[in-house]
């Protein structure tokens, strides 16, 4: 009883002192710590020795210190895997977004039989976990000659692409006013140059959030490299990360930098482009 | 065919095209797969069930099974609480604009668009029983007691691993229902405020009806993502799901069977595309009975 009315006390006690205000500002402060702790520790121990690291992970180094760096640089495929990862990514993107912008300008400005058949077999694809298929993908790739190749990954990493890609695109063209195509096809221009130099100058907005929503997946992957690329060359970041940490298990120095060095392009776009990036990677669970 | 449908032509059928190839028809033959036997890569006999008996009934499989779809129920419910229950105090407390708060958005979120991959490695490091950052810590207030090998004792692997997810991901729902309470109108949120001084009352009665659907959204994803995982545990726990599969989900377990591992070197499709297909019931069932469940209680603004 007397426990209880304590507790009872207490709790009024610190709403009372901080305000509700002040409580829920001590979560997001205690909770952005914990956010940023891991990343900080690991940018700073990418500039430390390894004993360095052991005895003091929380020192704030010499920032001058590259050696672990100038390691990863002479003695490593890392930049061949960073490279990969930005053709890879760079190639499924364009892909992705050419494709799925003739899909959705097809099914969202065009009314002909079947067009919401074809929306539906595209949707169906939204929620499909696709790694579950990998036994026949893996064949597939065989069969089309493309496994230890890159090919495979960005044909994959394309059509995973596309159901969001239409989805998005497909719900921004249509919303886009009738007139100035109107115009444009009494003036006689053709179905293709109404596209290319009317509307597709409109979209760009939904092109950014639909392209964020996919590059950060695709960039990310692990799992279909992991299957189809076993040539050391051919390995994205994701996948290359794993040779490299394997190879210096006890070098931490060298560790803690090639993990930073994987994340710094990613982090920095992010910090630039944040409000895009939650709008694109939050876009498919907010309606 | 007139102009204009050849023009619709051109324009759908590349993108179907690959839409068809590499997800459709994937996915429909992992089922026909499953019936068959298979040595290495060659099919051999349509075997009936034979693939899904064994994987549920036959020693040592079933014992395989029912340890790494149990781990993963943890992992789900787990998360739940961890992932979605913060994710929901965090986006009230942003929700509420207070100073900084455009920061302490960007920072939740700064985790979720790092590589699982990193993510894992990052993980492991700082679990290290000996040099890892988190039992240094540990020992520097104080507390060298509760010191151990995190990764390497069946009773915390699995659960390190789940907070190490739960850091990974929190920013995703959170700023899900972040965006489902900023859809709450002003006029519902002055109505309450003349009614109760009580912010529990108008959290449970108020903010948590009016973002159903956002829950039912991070919910679902919750759910397919908890039954598909893999990468953290793959590279935090090993493909074996070590310390004695007390880290095995599904994900590592339907791997394994289907391209085999380093030890055993045994690789079977036929055992292996059977897993994938109760999975996928499963995972397609339950999501659907989430959704329509969860859809029900929704409320039309």
């Amino acid at each position: 009883m007397s426990l209880a009315a304590n507790s009872y006390y207490d709790r009024k006690g610190i709403l009372a002192t901080l305000g509700r205000d002040g409580l829920l500002q001590i979560i997001l402060i205690a909770n952005t710590i914990l956010m940023l702790t891991p990343i900080v520790i690991m940018v700073f121990s990418a500039f430390k020795t390894t004993p360095e690291i052991f005895k003091a992970p929380f020192a704030i180094p010499d920032f001058t210190q590259w050696a672990n760096f100038a390691r990863i640089w002479s003695e490593t495929n890392f930049l061949r895997y960073l490279l990969n990862s930005f053709v890879v990514t760079g190639a499924s993107m364009v892909l992705i977004l050419t494709l799925g912008t003739m899909a959705a300008y097809a099914i969202g400005r065009y009314a002909f039989t079947g067009a919401n058949f074809i929306l539906m077999f595209f949707l169906a694809g939204l929620t499909l976990p696709l790694k579950l298929a990998i036994i026949p993908l893996f064949m597939l790739m065989r069969d089309l000659s493309i496994l230890n190749n890159q090919l495979s990954l960005i044909f994959v990493y394309t059509a995973m692409g596309l159901p969001t890609t239409v989805f998005i695109m497909t719900g921004f063209i249509r919303s886009l006013p009738n007139e100035l195509e109107d115009a444009a096809r009494m003036d006689g221009a053709s179905e293709a140059r109404i596209m290319w130099s009317i509307m597709l100058p409109l979209v760009r907005p939904a092109l950014v959030i639909a392209g964020i929503q996919n590059v950060v997946p695709i960039w990310n992957d692990f799992f279909f490299p992991l299957v189809f690329i076993q040539n050391d060359s051919l390995k994205t970041l994701p996948q290359g990360l794993t040779t490299f940490m394997g190879e210096y298990t006890t070098d931490w120095g060298v560790l803690f930098s090639g993990l930073t060095l994987s994340a710094a392009p990613i982090i920095l776009i992010y910090i630039l482009l944040s409000k895009q990036f939650i709008a694109g990677m939050t876009s498919g669970a907010v309606k | 065919m007139t102009g204009r449908g050849l023009w619709i032509t051109a324009l759908i059928v590349p993108p179907l095209a690959f839409v068809a190839l590499f997800i459709v028809y994937p996915i429909v033959s992992a089922f026909a797969y499953a019936f068959f036997d298979w040595q290495g890569l060659r099919r051999l006999d349509f075997v009936g069930l034979e693939n899904f008996h064994t994987v549920l009934f036959v020693e040592p499989y079933r014992s395989w099974t029912l340890n790494a779809f149990k781990n993963n129920v943890i992992v789900f419910f787990a998360l739940m609480v961890l992932q979605n229950g913060l994710g929901f105090i965090l986006a009230y407390a942003l929700w509420r604009e207070l100073p900084g708060a455009r920061f302490h958005r960007i920072a939740v979120f700064l985790p979720v668009v790092l590589s699982t991959i990193i993510v894992a490695y990052l993980f492991k490091l700082f679990y290290h029983p000996l040099f890892g950052v988190v039992n240094i810590s540990l020992k520097g207030l104080g507390l060298g007691f509760l010191a151990q090998p995190w990764l390497g004792q069946s009773g915390t692997a699995l659960w390190s691993i789940i907070v190490a997810q739960a850091w990974h991901m929190v920013g995703f729902p959170t700023l899900v229902f972040l965006a489902g309470m900023q859809r709450i109108p002003g006029e519902i949120l002055d109505a309450v405020r003349m009614e109760t001084e009580s912010e529990w009352v108008k959290i449970t009665k108020i903010v948590w009806p009016l973002v159903a659907p956002s829950a039912t959204i991070v919910f679902t994803l919750l759910f397919v993502g908890a039954f598909n995982w893999f990468e953290l545990p793959y590279i935090m726990g090993g493909l074996d799901g070590s310390p004695f599969g007390s880290t095995d989900v599904l994900g590592l377990y339907f791997y394994r069977t289907a391209f085999g591992n380093v030890s055993s070197g045994q690789q079977d499709f036929g055992l292996g595309s059977a897993l994938a297909v109760l999975i996928f019931i499963f995972i397609a069932l339950v999501a659907g009975v989430i959704t329509t469940r969860l859809r029900a209680r929704e409320i039309q603004l």
